[in-house]
C-alpha cells in the first residue's frame, strides 16, 4: 500500500514558498531583467544620455576578437577546473572509504578549504606563487625554472585553475563520499567473494552507482567555474597577463566597471546567462540519459 | 504617570545631546584612502566637525580608486550620491565629461562665500583640475609624482656611487646591468608602467602622449605614445627583461616587494610610496625621475598623479555651503603642511610648501622635496600640462595588455606601442560616442 501525506490547505504551500520566491524575484529576476533592458541601450557612465541601440551592443561584442578569445578562455578554464576538481575528489573519497582509523580527522581536514571565500583562497595562492613575494615561487625560481605568471599566460591559467579547483575539491569529496557510503556493503562483498579486486569493484560497482552524484557535480562544477570564480581570478591575476585569464565574468566586470561601457557589459551578461541556461538544459537532457539511477 | 528623577534626567540629557546633532547638515565624503592615509582622512573630518557646529563631514572608505569611482557613479544613478567623491587622476576625464553630474568646486566655494585665489595654489596641479576656461572643477586633495628609488646596500656591493644615483635612462640601464652581472639579481623594476613610462615619460621628456595637449583640449584626441623615443625606451626594457635585468611584476604597485626584499636594486614608483620604504627600515635612496639626454628640453616637468575631491550634483545649497567650508578648512596652511609631511603627498598651496621648507623638513628628510621640484621646476608645455582622456582607465588596461605581450616576448616594442595606440584610439572614439 502506498502511503502519501495529504495537505488539504490550498494556500499554505504558496505561503511557505513565498519568502524564497520573493528573494528570487528581487535578487535574481529583477537584476536579470535590468541587464536585458540595459543591453538594448547605449549610455554614458552616469546615465545622463541614454539612447535606444537595439541589438547594436550584441553585434559589437560578437565582432570583438577579445570577446571570442574570452569565450575560449572561459571554456578552457571551466573544463580544466572541472577535471582538476572531480578526479582528485573521487580519488580521495575512494581512499577515505577504505580508511579504518582516523577517518573523521581526514574527512574534517579535507573539508576545510571549502569554508574559504573565493577571494581569500585566491589571496592564499597568490601569496604562495606570486613571483614577487611568494615563498613557493621563490623555490621554483631557485631551480632555474622561469616561473612568472605575471607574464606567462599558460602559467597564470594553471595557477587560477589549480586554486579554483583546490577550493572546490572539498565539496566534491563530500558528495562522492556520501554517494559511496550509500552503496549497500553487500554488493561490494558479493563482488569480492566472486574474486573482483578493488579496481574492478570500483569501476563496475561503485562508479555506476555514484553516477547520479557525478552528474550532479558536473553541473555544479561547470556553473562554479563560470560564475563563482570571479573573486578568485580577480585577486590572483585580474585577467592578465594580457587577456589570458579574462573569463567572461571578468570581462563583464572590466567592461562595465573599468571601461564604463554599461550597454556592452549588460549585453555580455545576457549572453552569459543564455550560455549557462543552455548548458544546464543540455546537461540535463543528454548527459542525464546515460546516468544510471538505481 | 510618574517618572523617576533619573528617567527625567536621562530624557533631558538625551534631548540635549541629540538636538544639536539633528540640526547639523551631514556631508558624505567617499574616499579610497587606506592604512595611514585613512587615519589622516578620519582625523581631518574629526577636526573639522569639532571646529564648528553647523556641518558634519562623514568619511566613508569605499575600496580602491576604481571601486570608489564606480560606487560614486552607481550612487549617482540611484540618486543617492555623496556630496564629496574622491576620484583618482585617471578618472578625471570621466568626471569632467559628466557635466550634469558634478558641481564645479569654484562655484561651490562662491556659494559658500569664499573666493578662490588661484595664485595661492600650486599652478600645475590646479591647472590639471580646471576646465579649458580655467574654472577649477575639483579640489586637489592628494597629488604625487613618480621618483626613482635605489638600494644603497646593493649600490655599495657592486661598486656604484650610493650618493650619486643615475639621472638619465641610459645611466639607469647601465646601473641595472651592472647589478645583474655582479649579483645575478634583478637590476631594475617598476610600478605603474602606464602612469610612469608613458604618461609621465612623455611630459618629462617633452614628447606628446596624445594630440590636443594630451587630451586637455578635446574629447577625442589621438594617442601618440608610439614615437621613436617611446619605442627606444620600451625596446630597452624588453631587451633587459629577457635575461632578468628588468623584472615586471604587475600593472600597479605589485613590484614594490621586489624592491623591499632587496631582489631588485632600482625601482620606480610614486612619491606616495615613500612611507612604506621608511617603515621597512631598508637602506634606500631616492632620485629624480630619469630622462633621455637627447630629448630637447628634458627634464621638463611631471604631471599630477593622485586624486582630487569632486562635488556631486543634486544636493541642497545647505550641503554645498558645508562642502565649501570644509574645503576652506582643508586649504589652511597648517593642515596642508601636516598632510604633506605625514602622507608624502604634495602640498596644494604655496604657503604650505614655503612653511615646510622653512621648518627644515626637507633637510632632515632628503628626497621629500623631489616630487614638488619635478612638478614645479619648469612652466609646462603642451606635452606636460597633464593627461586627460574620458576613458583613461580603459586605455591604461590596453597599454598594460600590450606591454605584457611585449615583455613575454610575443611582440616587439614597436608593435606593442602601435597596437596600444591603435586599440586605444578606437576605445576613445567608442567611449566618446556614448557621450553623444
Amino acid at each position: 500500500m502506498e502511503r502519501r501525506a495529504i495537505f488539504p490547505n490550498k494556500k499554505l504551500p504558496y505561503l511557505l514558498v513565498a519568502p524564497q520566491m520573493a528573494i528570487t524575484l528581487v535578487f535574481f529576476f529583477w537584476p536579470a531583467g535590468q541587464a536585458v533592458r540595459q543591453s538594448l541601450y547605449q549610455e554614458d557612465p552616469f546615465g545622463l544620455s541614454v539612447t535606444f541601440a537595439g541589438l547594436a551592443n550584441f553585434h559589437r561584442i560578437f565582432a570583438d576578437p577579445n570577446y571570442l578569445y574570452s569565450l575560449q578562455v572561459t571554456f578552457i578554464f571551466a573544463i580544466g577546473v572541472t577535471v582538476m576538481t572531480m578526479i582528485p575528489a573521487l580519488l580521495l573519497a575512494a581512499l577515505i572509504d577504505r580508511v579504518v582509523k582516523g577517518k573523521l580527522v581526514y574527512q574534517t581536514l579535507l573539508i576545510w578549504p571549502y569554508a574559504l571565500a573565493p577571494a581569500v583562497a585566491g589571496i592564499l595562492w597568490l601569496f604562495m606563487f606570486n613571483p614577487g613575494m611568494g615563498t613557493l615561487a621563490m623555490l621554483i625560481r631557485s631551480t632555474g625554472y622561469n616561473w612568472d605568471p605575471s607574464l606567462n599566460g599558460t602559467q597564470a591559467m594553471l595557477l587560477v585553475m589549480v586554486s579554483a579547483a583546490w577550493k572546490q575539491v572539498s565539496y566534491n569529496f563530500l558528495f562522492f563520499l556520501a554517494g559511496m557510503q550509500a552503496i549497500p556493503k553487500s554488493f561490494i562483498e558479493a563482488a569480492a567473494i566472486d574474486g573482483a579486486g578493488p579496481m574492478r569493484r570500483f569501476w563496475t560497482i561503485i562508479m555506476p552507482l555514484i553516477s547520479p552524484t557525478t552528474f550532479f557535480l558536473l553541473v555544479v562544477n561547470m556553473v562554479y567555474a563560470f560564475f563563482d570564480t570571479f573573486g578568485l581570478i580577480h585577486a590572483v591575476t585580474a585577467g592578465g597577463p594580457g587577456k589570458d585569464t579574462e573569463t567572461l565574468v571578468l570581462k563583464v566586470y572590466n567592461d562595465g566597471y573599468v571601461n564604463l561601457n554599461m550597454g556592452g557589459s549588460s549585453a555580455q551578461s545576457v549572453v552569459l546567462m543564455v550560455i549557462v541556461i543552455s548548458l544546464t538544459i543540455f546537461q540535463f537532457k543528454y548527459v542525464e540519459r546515460r546516468v544510471h539511477y538505481s | 504617570m510618574k517618572l523617576s528623577k533619573a528617567t527625567v534626567l536621562a530624557l533631558a540629557a538625551s534631548t540635549l545631546l541629540t538636538a544639536p546633532a539633528l540640526a547639523k547638515t551631514q556631508i558624505q565624503w567617499w574616499h579610497a584612502m587606506n592604512g595611514t592615509n585613512n587615519d589622516a582622512v578620519e582625523r581631518l573630518a574629526k577636526e573639522f566637525n569639532e571646529s564648528q557646529s553647523d556641518y558634519e563631514v562623514l568619511p566613508v572608505f569605499k575600496g580602491s580608486y576604481n571601486e570608489t569611482l564606480n560606487a560614486g557613479i552607481a550612487a549617482f544613478r540611484a540618486k543617492q550620491s555623496p556630496a564629496i567623491l574622491q576620484v583618482f587622476d585617471a578618472g578625471t576625464g570621466v568626471m569632467m565629461a559628466a557635466k550634469g553630474a558634478v558641481r564645479p568646486v569654484e562655484d561651490v566655494l562662491k556659494l559658500g562665500g569664499f573666493t578662490l585665489n588661484k595664485a595661492d595654489y600650486l599652478s600645475g596641479i590646479t591647472a590639471y583640475y580646471s576646465d579649458p576656461s580655467g574654472k577649477l572643477l575639483s579640489f586637489p586633495f592628494n597629488s604625487s609624482s613618480p621618483i626613482l628609488y635605489f638600494n644603497k646596500d646593493t649600490f655599495k656591493t657592486v661598486g656604484l656611487d650610493e650618493n650619486n644615483p643615475p639621472k638619465t635612462w641610459p645611466e639607469v640601464f647601465d646601473a641595472a646591468r651592472k647589478i645583474h652581472e655582479k649579483t645575478g639579481k634583478c637590476g631594475l623594476t617598476s610600478a605603474w608602467l602606464t602612469w610612469i613610462h608613458t604618461e609621465n615619460f612623455a611630459a618629462w621628456n617633452n614628447v606628446p602622449f596624445a594630440s590636443d595637449e594630451n587630451g586637455l583640449g578635446s574629447l577625442t584626441p589621438t594617442l601618440k605614445f608610439n614615437g621613436p623615443l617611446n619605442v627606444k625606451h620600451f625596446s630597452t626594457l624588453a631587451e633587459l627583461a629577457k635575461d632578468g635585468t628588468f623584472r615586471y611584476a604587475g600593472r600597479t604597485s605589485e613590484a614594490k616587494p621586489l624592491f623591499l626584499s632587496g631582489e631588485c636594486g632600482l625601482y620606480l614608483d610614486s612619491s606616495g610610496g615613500i612611507g612604506d620604504m621608511v617603515k621597512s627600515g631598508m637602506n634606500f635612496g631616492t632620485g629624480a625621475l630619469p630622462y633621455y639626454p637627447e630629448a630637447s628640453g628634458a627634464p621638463q616637468n611631471t604631471i599630477p598623479g593622485g586624486a582630487s575631491l569632486w562635488v556631486m550634483g543634486g544636493h541642497s545649497d545647505e550641503e554645498y555651503k558645508g562642502v565649501a567650508q570644509f574645503f576652506h578648512f582643508l586649504a589652511q596652511t597648517k593642515i596642508q603642511v601636516r598632510l604633506h609631511q605625514e602622507t608624502g603627498y604634495l602640498p596644494v598651496t604655496l604657503a604650505a610648501y614655503d612653511e615646510t621648507k622653512k621648518s627644515g623638513f626637507y633637510d632632515s628628510h632628503p628626497g621629500r622635496e623631489q616630487p614638488i621640484l619635478q612638478m614645479m621646476g619648469k612652466a609646462p608645455t603642451e606635452n606636460s600640462k597633464g593627461v586627460r582622456l574620458i576613458n583613461l582607465p580603459q586605455v591604461r588596461d590596453i597599454e598594460n595588455e600590450e606591454f605584457e605581450a611585449m615583455l613575454a616576448g610575443k611582440e616587439d616594442a614597436k608593435t606593442a606601442l602601435d597596437n596600444a595606440v591603435k586599440r586605444g584610439n578606437e576605445a576613445i572614439k567608442e567611449a566618446a560616442s556614448r557621450l553623444q
